[in-house]
């Protein structure tokens, strides 16, 4: 398990986070690498509902276009959707084992390398927001622990969606929600434009935009936003104005 | 998956027999009938910003006069919504109304509006417009409603985006649908076509739209080949 030092570090700023002006696709994106470390294992996505039914990819810790499918994939099938359905943990599953439960998420996975998933709902009261989806590249069994600390974090996020507490709350969550995840797709669109700009992949322009975001003390989207219009140019290492 | 809902509502629109209104006056008459409210209105938002719009289409006389009185004013949910990329919705527009738009909630509520709910008309950064719901009775959606309320504002965007790309066809804004429901390849090759094309964002994920149709291809492949640079685009009638 983490040095406590650390940990507490972590929660505290998950926290810093959830203040009046944050951003819902950076707390999820800071939230799904704290996983990766506090957790040791090798992947984690954070899968919003979408209010029509279903759910969208909203923040993972991959760029690499196949292991982003593996999560992507489970908008149709897979741990996450079990677990989102049923609003309880659906873990130490051996991927290998499940082709006949999940036909095209296996194959997807394995392929990949991951051997063990892990998915744990996003939950508020009774209703369930989403799901911490969690893989590794061994088969090793996540304890008790471990699950605690990780739906302890993936608590964090749900908290994170609703920081406005009053009557508004429905409302505000559909806000949030939607808000998240228009400004995903508004991140996807910027990579592709950073890519073309930059002659660089797509991987690298999203690195280089959360570099830049983290460094000014911005948010993920309003970098995105100013990479879209051209008023950031991010062509070289050194960042600086369009104008 | 989610985008059937909208598909159906897309395909719904282009079933349309001869001397039916107009798509957008039928979408409106849908949305209000599927979310049990009085009143729906698109307003249609240019690039130039939030002042340059119009309504496209709204299902009564008192909804259109509520969008134009919010243009009218520079204050309101809808100009929110448009502002923000958010939906702005107020259930209780007489509450929760007042701080941030005191003008048109007062003109509103005395008019008998009880709930005004403003989706945004967008794919990511493409914006353009707002769909806006009106109830007389205050109260919020149900969680069905809100689900139709969503997939017609997908619908609308849809075919608005469809529209800008001169190539009007509702079977067409039913692919672009999917491409706007798509995965991130989808969207990050939209980026990058825009750039290597020099066209717009929507112009792009038409384009990547019309070659998966024409191609017959999966979208998420066509998407793939514009970001490795195997595939060029340019607009032609496909």
């Amino acid at each position: 398990m983490t040095d406590p030092a650390r940990l507490a570090q972590v929660f505290v700023e998950l926290a810093d986070t959830l203040v009046e002006e944050f951003d819902v696709v950076d707390l999820m994106q800071v939230l799904a690498e704290r996983c990766v470390e506090l957790l040791e294992v090798d992947a984690a996505g954070l899968m919003l509902a979408d209010e029509r039914g279903g759910l969208q990819l909203l923040a993972s810790t991959v760029e690499e276009a196949r292991a982003l499918e593996v999560f992507e994939l489970q908008v149709d099938e897979g741990p996450c959707l079990d677990c989102f359905g049923l609003g309880q943990p659906v873990v130490n599953v051996a991927i290998a084992e499940a082709r006949e439960r999940w036909p095209r998420f296996t194959p997807a996975a394995v392929d990949i390398g991951f051997l063990g998933a892990h998915a744990l709902p996003m939950r508020l009261r009774a209703q369930v927001v989403g799901a911490l989806n969690l893989f590794t590249r061994d088969d090793r069994q996540l304890g008790g622990d471990d699950l605690a600390l990780g739906q302890a974090l993936a608590d964090v996020a749900t908290i994170g969606l609703l920081h406005e507490r009053n009557l508004r709350e429905q409302t505000v969550l559909s806000e949030q929600l939607q808000g998240a995840l228009h400004s995903r797709v508004l991140i996807e669109q910027a990579k592709g434009v950073l890519a073309a700009r930059a002659g660089i992949d797509v991987g690298d322009a999203f690195t280089r935009m959360r570099s830049h975001a983290r460094r000014q003390g911005t948010t993920l989207t309003s970098v995105a936003t100013a990479v879209v219009d051209g008023s950031l140019d991010l062509r070289h290492r050194a960042a600086h104005l369009a104008r | 998956m989610t985008i059937r809902r909208t598909s159906h509502i897309l395909a719904q629109l282009a079933d349309a027999p001869p001397g039916a209104l107009p798509v957008a006056d039928r979408l409106v008459a849908g949305c209000a009938s599927a979310t049990a409210v009085t009143g729906v209105a698109v307003t249609f938002v240019t690039g130039a910003g939030v002042g340059a719009a119009a309504t496209l289409a709204a299902g009564d006389p008192s909804s259109a006069a509520m969008e134009d009185l919010q243009f009218a004013l520079g204050e309101g949910p809808s100009l929110e919504s448009a502002a923000t990329g958010r939906p702005a919705m107020h259930p209780d527009l007489a509450r929760t109304g007042r701080l941030r738009y005191p003008v048109f909630t007062e003109a509103a509520t005395a008019a008998g509006t009880g709930a005004v709910l403003a989706f945004p008309l967008r794919v990511g950064a493409i914006r353009v417009g707002v769909l806006a719901l009106y109830r007389d009775a205050a109260g919020p959606l149900s969680g069905p409603q809100l689900s139709e309320a969503l997939s017609f504002a997908d619908a609308a965007t849809a075919v608005v985006v469809q529209m800008q790309s001169g190539h009007p066809s509702l079977r067409r804004a039913d692919d672009l649908a999917r491409a706007a429901a798509a995965r991130a390849v989808v969207h990050q090759a939209t980026g990058f076509l825009s750039v290597a094309a020099g066209i717009g964002l929507g112009p792009a994920l038409a384009l990547i739209r019309a070659a998966a149709f024409s191609g017959g291809r999966p979208l998420a492949d066509v998407a793939r080949d514009v970001l490795d640079g195997t595939l060029l685009l340019h607009d032609d009638d496909g």
